[in-house]
C-alpha cells in the first residue's frame, strides 16, 4: 500500500509547505469528494481523535467547514469562541490553549486576529495546528480550496492565469493564494483600487493591474475578494458605489470579453458590491463548488496531519 | 535481498483462476442480482483477471466496481505514515445484492474488516463472499474465512506473499519470501 505524508507537522501557512504537499492534499481530497457524495457521508478514519476548534474571531462558514469535516470523519469535536471564554476574563492564548490540550486534545483548529497566533501555538504544543486565519497573514486552507477548485474545474492549476481582485491588503486569503498558486505553476496578478493593493506586492512575483477589464481580459480565473469593511478603520475608498461602478463584476462586463473566465468568491459576498448577482448565480461562477470542496480539501488537511507519526 | 520461490507459477495461474470462476459460475449462474467487488489495490488487480475471464471468455454480464477501504483501516495512526488511497468505482448499489468480495492475499483479516465496514456505505447486501487467490491459514487475528481460495499457504508470521501481475511484473505468479522486501 502506497503511504505518502505531508512534509510538515502543522499547516501554518501555503508559504511552509510543498508544491508535493499540495499535490497530495488534493489528490487526497479527490478521494473525500467521493465520500462527501455517497448517501453515507461518513468515514471513520479519526474515530480516536480529538480536535479543538478555537476561533478568536468571528468566524460562521469556515468554522462550519472544519466542524463538517471533522464529523465526516468521525473525530471528536470541541468547539470554542472567544466572545464567550474566559479569554474576556484576561486569560493568555497559551493558557487557555494549554488548559484545552490538558483536556487531551489531538489536534488544533485555530482562527486568531493576530497574525503568527498560530506559529506562536506551534511551538509551544504538542498538538498538531491548523491555522483557519491568523489576521492579515494567511489562511492556508482557503488558498488550498481555491486551487483545488481551479484544478477541478479547468483540469489544472499550472499555466492558468488568475487575477486576484479587490481587497488585497486586508486579505488573508489572498496572500494564501498567491502562494499556493506560484506553487502549483500559476500566473497572478492582483486588481483593485491602489488603496487596497498593498506596497510592494510585487516582490512576491505578482502583477499589479488597476484597470479591472484589462485584469478580465488577461485572466482564465477572476478571484474576487470580499470588501472588508470591518478592517477599515479609515476609508480607503470613497463608497460602496463608487467601488460597485469601477471595480464590482457585473454580466456586462463579462459580455464584453471574448471568452468565457471562472468567476470565484470566497464568501460572504457583498452582492451589488464586489460581485452583482447576475454573475454570482451565473454558470460562470463556481462560488457553491469551493464551498463543497472546501469540506473535502480540509478533510484530506486533517486526515493527513492526523495520521503522520510526529 | 531474499530471492523469493515461486509457489505458482504462470500457468498454475491460470488454471486456479478459471477454476475460480468456475466455483462462481456454479453458485451463481448468471450472475443476477450480483456484484462483484474488488478491494483496492492489489485485489482489485486480481478481480480485474477474474471479471475479464467471466465477461470476455465466458459471455456472462456483471456488474464489477472497486473499493479503496483507506479511510476504514484500524491502523491508520498506527502507521509511520497514512495510506495514499486509490479510487472508488462504484457506481451501483449493493442493497439486496449478493457481493462477491474479492482480495489477493488474505492474512490477518483486518483488510477484510475494513471492506465490509466500507461496503455498508454503498447499501445492504443481501449476502457477502468472499473469494481470495491466497489463504494464510495461521496468521488469522479474526474470525474471517475465504469462501473461494485460489491456494492455502502455511507461512510463519515475518514470511510475505507477493502475487505478481502483468504488465507490471514480467509474467503471472505467486511468490514466497521467508522476510518482507520492498514490492
Amino acid at each position: 500500500m502506497p503511504e505518502s505524508s505531508l512534509s510538515t507537522k502543522h499547516l501554518l501557512g501555503i508559504k511552509y509547505i510543498t508544491k508535493e504537499d499540495i499535490d497530495l492534499i488534493f489528490d487526497t481530497a479527490d478521494s473525500f469528494i467521493d465520500v462527501i457524495n455517497r448517501p453515507i457521508k461518513k468515514v471513520p478514519s479519526l474515530r480516536d481523535v480529538t480536535i479543538a476548534n478555537l476561533f478568536f474571531e468571528n468566524s460562521t462558514r469556515t468554522k462550519m467547514s472544519f466542524e463538517l469535516a471533522e464529523k465526516r470523519l468521525s473525530a471528536d469535536v470541541v468547539n470554542f469562541s472567544a466572545s464567550s471564554s474566559s479569554v474576556k476574563k484576561g486569560e493568555t492564548l497559551l493558557d487557555t490553549v494549554n488548559n484545552i490540550l490538558a483536556m487531551k486534545v489531538d489536534m488544533v483548529v485555530m482562527r486568531h486576529p493576530v497574525p503568527g497566533a498560530p506559529m506562536f501555538l506551534s511551538k509551544k504544543i504538542n498538538a498538531n495546528v491548523i491555522n483557519a486565519g491568523d489576521g492579515t497573514h494567511e489562511h492556508p486552507t482557503q488558498g488550498l480550496l481555491d486551487s483545488y477548485s481551479i484544478r477541478r474545474k479547468l483540469g489544472e492549476v499550472a499555466g492558468k492565469k488568475v487575477v486576484i481582485i479587490g481587497d488585497v491588503k486586508h486579505s488573508r486569503v489572498a496572500l494564501s493564494n498567491i502562494f499556493c498558486l506560484q506553487k502549483l505553476g500559476a500566473e497572478v496578478k492582483v486588481c483593485g483600487p491602489a488603496t487596497l493593493i498593498p506596497k510592494h506586492i510585487e516582490s512576491l512575483g505578482v502583477g499589479v493591474e488597476y484597470d479591472i477589464d484589462k485584469a478580465l481580459r488577461w485572466c482564465d480565473v477572476a478571484n474576487v475578494l470580499r470588501i472588508q469593511l470591518e478592517r477599515q478603520d479609515i476609508k480607503y475608498i470613497p463608497s460602496l458605489r463608487e467601488y460597485n461602478l469601477y471595480y464590482g463584476i457585473d454580466k456586462k462586463r463579462l459580455d464584453r470579453l471574448d471568452r468565457e473566465i471562472t468567476i470565484m468568491h470566497p464568501g460572504p459576498i457583498n452582492r451589488g458590491v464586489e460581485l452583482n448577482s447576475d454573475v454570482a448565480d451565473s454558470e460562470h461562477s463556481i462560488i457553491l463548488q469551493q464551498v463543497e470542496n472546501g469540506v473535502a480539501v480540509r478533510m484530506a488537511v486533517l486526515y493527513l496531519l492526523a495520521g503522520r507519526k510526529n | 535481498m531474499t530471492r523469493g520461490k515461486v509457489i505458482l507459477n504462470s500457468d498454475r495461474l491460470n488454471f486456479t483462476l478459471r477454476r475460480l470462476c468456475y466455483q462462481l459460475i456454479e453458485n451463481y449462474d448468471d450472475f443476477s442480482d450480483t456484484c462483484i467487488i474488488g478491494i483496492q489495490e492489489k485485489g482489485a488487480l486480481f478481480a480485474d483477471r477474474i471479471v475479464s475471464i467471466l465477461q470476455d471468455e465466458m459471455g456472462l454480464k456483471v456488474d464489477y466496481g472497486k473499493l479503496d477501504i483507506s479511510f476504514y483501516r484500524d491502523d491508520y495512526r498506527r502507521r509511520e505514515n497514512p495510506i495514499r488511497p486509490s479510487e472508488t468505482t462504484i457506481d451501483f448499489l449493493v442493497e439486496d445484492k449478493r457481493v462477491i468480495l474479492i482480495d489477493d492475499v488474505l492474512y490477518t483479516g483486518r483488510t477484510i474488516q475494513a471492506a465490509m465496514s466500507a461496503l455498508q456505505h454503498f447499501g445492504r447486501p443481501a449476502e457477502v463472499e468472499l473469494l481470495v487467490l491466497v489463504d494464510r491459514r495461521f496468521n488469522r487475528h479474526l474470525p474471517i474465512r475465504a469462501d473461494y481460495k485460489g491456494i492455502t499457504v502455511d507461512a510463519i508470521d515475518e514470511a510475505y506473499v507477493r502475487v505478481e501481475w502483468k504488465p507490471e511484473h514480467s509474467r503471472d505468479q505467486i511468490k514466497f519470501y521467508s522476510k518482507k522486501v520492498n514490492s
